[in-house]
């Protein structure tokens, strides 16, 4: 299995990582040789057999009555913001004025 | 006896009957890190002395009048950094969470706070608990107190190492798969994976959802089921921790010895590959458990063959998906000077993740996408159904199994730093049970020629701890493998 080089692009353009040429090359021929190794999967018969999500036994979807309980305060949940404005999380410009 | 040689059990029993105070406990660590840590380098971050100094003066004067204790009263505990600390930095061996200091708790340690623990530190671990060495921390590699120049296993090395340099008594440890009971077995000490859902993973910084679990890292087995005591049970804020009833584990060690249980011995765990001087100390604890009673048979688990390709498509996968929240928006590191929201994503993150974390995530990335998802994911959920199914069929003729933790004793610092396959390799022994969520425990069961520890594991049934426990004493009850410390130079 070889991965492309504009597929190695494309999927870090999904992963929103802004890769430097070296990384691209080096990643390309390092996912190469591990999505080889992963080909054994494809000698196994899975035919019929149901994935595996979770091993929780059961499988039923927990819930909880939705009751108002304490949580984390504004000042606690900004706490750890790299730049927060007015009891906001702040961020770079998203619409452009250009 | 020096204080810090103490097991858990033993500062417990000291500490219990007034022979030492919590004051002279941090004293003799606070000595003992000053000693060795700048060779071990165990911790990324060590809890203030001073700080840590008044707490156990409180804590010894509010003992005076009426000596009633709690079992990890007292006791000095070191966190993986990947489990969160209020008020303490906590970084998953990652500059993307520079500077955080969580606003809470996991639940794991407000349990053993609400006995008083004396935590001490947060330690090393390779980036998000993505690796087999530390080398993948961003704060620089732990060394191997038995050996500086090699790896103290990972992802959990800070834990395991600072357990075996006397750093601390007992440590929590991540497992995702085999980073409990890999660098456990690297360092000659004791670590145990319970089964999936056993403990909350409230607070643990998230790597793989499925597979994720904490545990204890300690110097016995003993220690191990104490610490599960104080760790295992129901929490409503983690849905998968499971509702089921938390025996006193040290119950389990009533019978010392192994009669009327069936261990299997997988064969293919046993094949090409094996270090001829592990699979010998294993074979000579499989003698000893037959010693002590238990049957030993030949069983298969037929996919084992294809478990880490399996496991690092179902790891990465999720990996990629939970660490899509490293954005620079909420928490963390952020990259300066971005034209626009997206161009600060991708910057943030490209500066903000080491090299095997961005592999994971491109490799889980690439899984997860459109065109590859039956082929790579959906794929590996199944084989992992059949893996599962393995156990299953094992475990109704046999009570545990047991097998190498690695294939070697532990690597040299750099060995396999540059080539992933082999890193991801060496997890070979560990990843099924993590697929599967049964209970795993690793514990030294020999030395090497170059005097490093080897580990045997032992595997059990689904919540059947107790079992697994029991049977891991016996062995160490009859050996003195868990006895052996390392000289420190």
């Amino acid at each position: 299995m070889s991965i492309e080089m504009s597929q190695v692009e494309h999927v870090a353009d999904l992963a929103r990582l802004q890769l430097s040429r070296e990384e691209l090359e080096r990643l390309s021929t390092q996912l190469s040789r591990i999505l080889t190794y992963m080909e054994e999967l494809n000698a196994v018969d899975t035919t019929d057999v149901p994935g595996t999500t979770s091993v929780v036994a059961g499988e039923a979807n927990v819930l909880r009555e939705d009751e108002i309980q304490p949580s984390l305060s504004q000042v606690h949940a900004l706490s750890n913001a790299p730049e927060a404005v007015d009891g906001l999380f702040q961020v770079p410009q998203i619409i452009s004025d250009r | 006896m020096s204080l810090v040689k103490c097991t858990l059990k033993e500062l417990q029993d000291r500490f219990t009957r007034g022979d030492v105070s919590a004051v002279e406990i941090v004293r003799a660590y606070f000595l003992r890190i000053s000693v060795v840590e700048s060779k071990v380098k165990a911790y990324i971050t060590l809890n203030d002395k001073e700080t840590m100094l008044s707490q156990a003066q409180a804590l010894d004067d509010s003992l005076r009048a009426w000596r009633k204790t709690e079992p990890m009263m007292a006791m000095p505990i070191a966190v993986k950094d990947n489990i969160c600390t209020e008020g303490l930095p906590t970084t998953c061996g990652s500059r993307i969470l520079g500077g955080f200091t969580p606003p809470y708790s996991a639940t794991v340690v407000n349990a053993l706070q609400a006995q008083q623990c004396l935590l001490i530190g947060k330690t090393n671990l390779d980036e998000f608990g993505m690796g087999s060495s530390t080398e993948y921390s961003a704060f620089g590699p732990s060394r191997n107190p038995w050996k500086l120049s090699s790896v103290p296993g990972g992802s959990s090395g800070g834990s395991a190492a600072a357990v075996a340099a006397d750093e601390c008594v007992a440590a929590l440890g991540t497992d995702t798969g085999g980073s409990i009971r890999q660098p456990a077995a690297c360092c000659g000490v004791v670590g145990l994976k319970p089964t999936y859902g056993r403990v909350s993973r409230y607070g643990l910084i998230a790597f793989a959802s499925s597979l994720d679990q904490i545990g204890p890292i300690t110097k016995d087995v003993m220690d191990a089921a104490l610490m599960l005591n104080v760790l295992a049970g129901h929490d409503p804020r983690d849905s998968t921790s499971a509702d089921n009833p938390v025996p006193d584990f040290t119950r389990a060690f009533k019978k010392k010895d192994v009669k009327k249980l069936k261990i299997g011995v997988p064969l293919e765990f046993f094949a090409e590959g094996l270090d001829q001087e592990v699979y010998d100390a294993v074979g000579e604890a499989l003698a000893v458990l037959e010693d002590l009673g238990g049957t030993i048979e030949e069983v298969s688990l037929p996919h084992t063959g294809v478990a880490v390709a399996t496991y690092y498509i179902v790891a990465t996968a999720e990996a990629s998906s939970n660490l899509a929240r490293y954005d620079g928006v909420k928490y963390g590191f952020r990259a300066k000077e971005s034209a626009d929201l997206l161009e600060m994503y991708r910057s943030t993150r490209q500066e903000g993740f080491g090299p095997e974390v961005k592999r994971r995530i491109m490799l889980g990335t690439y899984a997860l996408s459109s065109g590859y998802y039956d082929a790579y994911y959906a794929k590996a959920q199944a084989v992992r159904t059949l893996i599962r199914q393995d156990f299953d069929r094992v475990f109704q003729d046999v009570d545990l199994l047991v097998t190498p933790v690695m294939p070697t004793p532990a690597f040299q610092l750099g060995e396999k730093i540059e080539d992933p396959l082999q890193m991801y390799l060496s997890d070979l022994y560990t990843i099924s049970a993590s697929l599967a969520g049964i209970p795993a425990i690793a514990l030294p069961c020999g030395l090497s020629r170059k005097k490093l520890p080897i580990g045997m594991q032992i595997l059990g049934r689904p919540f059947e701890e107790d079992v697994v426990l029991r049977a891991a004493r016996a062995y160490e009850l009859a050996t003195d493998w868990h006895k052996k410390r390392p000289l420190i130079r």
